[in-house]
Parts: structure tokens; C-alpha cells; sequence
């Protein structure tokens, strides 16, 4: 059983963000997204394979093809895992751009005096 | 300008004993460096809009300590402290950090500091933060992330909606 962690991780790759946006617009078949990320498919195959480990893609057979999409709900508890550290660090940064604002404006002044 | 991504923090998890958080800031280093170093500046933006700052205390070499204590809007008294271990004027610091309020003995405490890597990195006259927290272990980790989870449920909610904006993208 996969846990929340290694969700986050599989998600936070950049090529397989690549995937999950292309997923998230449609389903799409292997050919597809090896087309459109410009990857080969066994490279496709392991992002998806990844994915789906995880739940936060879901695949069904269309006749021969088997076919990708996103499952948004498998994706919303990684968020809510990660998001109050991240959104702890995002609030301390948004006080700093304040900080640091009025010191660049101080600095500014020192120079031109 | 097409600066909301870069203006946003990014969290990711190198190992599953580490944090790294990234952040591009609008000031040179030497800048981002005073106000990470001087206790009246961190005052004003560590709190992270939850609460007053109560002492900051900043011995600022090699062994020296540092202690932050913040009491939050809800009467909460939250205490932070931790070694400098390196310190490289306006590039590089790294220290100690132990949450003094972890639900361990206090005879652990101690043992279970993170060790955490701050750069400043100039980008064009801008600055890239990077903060890398190793763990002692796996579930100090898994803490971290999740703390601060009462106050979470509307931020994540809104993150949520950022990422889904985004996969929509």
C-alpha cells in the first residue's frame, strides 16, 4: 500500500506533472502522450505505471487501446498532507517580501544621499 | 508579469528523511541574508501571520545559538531553538533546529534536531532560497509536514485549488 508520501513524490516529478496536466485535460492513450511529451513509450509506460501505483491515475480498455485519465481524488489527500509546512513557509515568505522591501527602499535612499 | 509560480514556495520531499523548500525573493542576498540573521527583522516575518513574536535571540557564529519563541493568536506559546553549525555571510547557513514542543520526552529532544541548510542563491539581483531540512528520521519527517494540520483544512483547500488551476493549465 502505497503511502501519502510516496503519492507526493510520484506526483512532484516534473515529467510525470507533465502527464497528469496532459490527463487532466482528456484521456488519452500511450501513443498520445508519448506524441505529446516527446518521451519514448517505455518511458511513458513506467510514469504511468508509477501513477497508477498511487491512484492518481486510472486506466480502462477501449477495444484493443487502453485508455488514461486523471483521478482528481486520489490527488486531493497528498495535497492536504503537504499543504500546512508548505503554507507555514508561503506566509513567512509573503512577511519577508514586506521586510525586505522596505530595506531595499532604505538602501535606496542611503545611496542616493 | 508571469510571476505566480516563482512567487510561490515549493515543497518537495528529495528523501524520505528530508524537506526542501524553495522560494525566489525580490532583494539581493545580502538583503534576504539581514533580515534571516537580525532578530527585530525575523520578528516580523517568521510569525507568519499567526501570531507575536515574543523573543528572538540570534548568537550569530559557528556554535553560537539561536532561539525563536512566538506566542500565536490563539494564546498558544510556540518556541523554536537550534546551533549555527556554518555560516557563510550572505551565501550559507546551516543549524540545528528543534521544536521544543515535539510530543517527545525531553530527554529526546535533543536527538531528534533537524539539520537545516539555508542558501541564498542571487538571481539577477533577486534571491533563491533554498531550505533543506534533514531528519533524523523518517517519522520526525512525517511530523513536520503534517504540523500545523488544525489550522490546515481551509489552506489546503485553497492550495488544492491552485493545483487543480494548474493541472488544468
Amino acid at each position: 500500500m502505497p503511502t501519502t508520501a510516496d503519492a507526493f513524490n510520484a506526483v512532484a516529478e516534473p515529467r510525470r506533472r507533465e502527464i497528469l496536466d496532459l490527463l487532466a485535460v482528456a484521456e488519452r492513450p500511450v501513443g498520445d502522450l508519448v506524441e505529446r511529451t516527446g518521451m519514448g513509450q517505455p518511458q511513458v509506460s513506467k510514469h504511468l505505471r508509477v501513477l497508477r501505483e498511487v491512484g492518481a491515475v486510472r486506466s480502462r480498455h477501449q477495444g484493443r487501446r487502453r485508455l488514461y485519465r486523471l483521478d482528481p481524488g486520489a490527488l486531493r489527500p497528498i495535497f492536504e498532507w503537504v499543504s500546512p509546512y508548505q503554507r507555514l513557509w508561503e506566509e513567512r515568505f509573503e512577511q519577508l517580501d514586506d521586510v525586505l522591501a522596505e530595506m531595499k527602499e532604505e538602501e535606496g535612499d542611503g545611496n542616493d544621499g | 508579469m508571469a510571476m505566480t509560480d516563482e512567487r510561490k514556495a515549493k515543497l518537495t520531499l528529495p528523501a524520505d528523511d528530508q524537506i526542501l523548500v524553495t522560494r525566489e525573493l525580490d532583494a539581493p542576498p545580502h538583503l534576504v541574508y539581514r533580515a534571516w540573521t537580525t532578530p527585530e527583522l525575523v520578528a516580523r516575518w517568521w510569525t507568519a501571520k499567526r501570531g507575536v513574536a515574543k523573543s528572538m535571540e540570534i548568537d550569530l557564529r559557528v556554535g553560537g545559538s539561536w532561539r525563536y519563541v512566538m506566542e500565536t493568536f490563539e494564546g498558544q506559546e510556540v518556541a523554536f531553538h537550534g546551533v549555527y553549525r556554518e555560516i557563510v555571510p550572505d551565501e550559507r547557513l546551516v543549524t540545528t533546529e528543534v521544536y521544543e514542543g515535539a510530543p517527545l520526552p525531553p530527554e529526546q529532544l535533543e536527538a531528534n534536531a533537524t539539520l537545516n541548510t539555508v542558501t541564498f542563491a542571487e538571481r539577477g539581483g533577486r534571491t533563491l532560497v533554498t531550505m533543506l531540512t534533514e531528519c533524523p528520521s523518517h517519522e520526525v519527517r512525517e511530523m513536520i509536514v503534517a504540523s500545523g494540520m488544525e489550522d490546515g483544512l481551509q489552506d489546503a483547500l485553497d492550495l488544492l485549488e491552485g493545483v487543480a488551476q494548474e493541472l488544468q493549465g
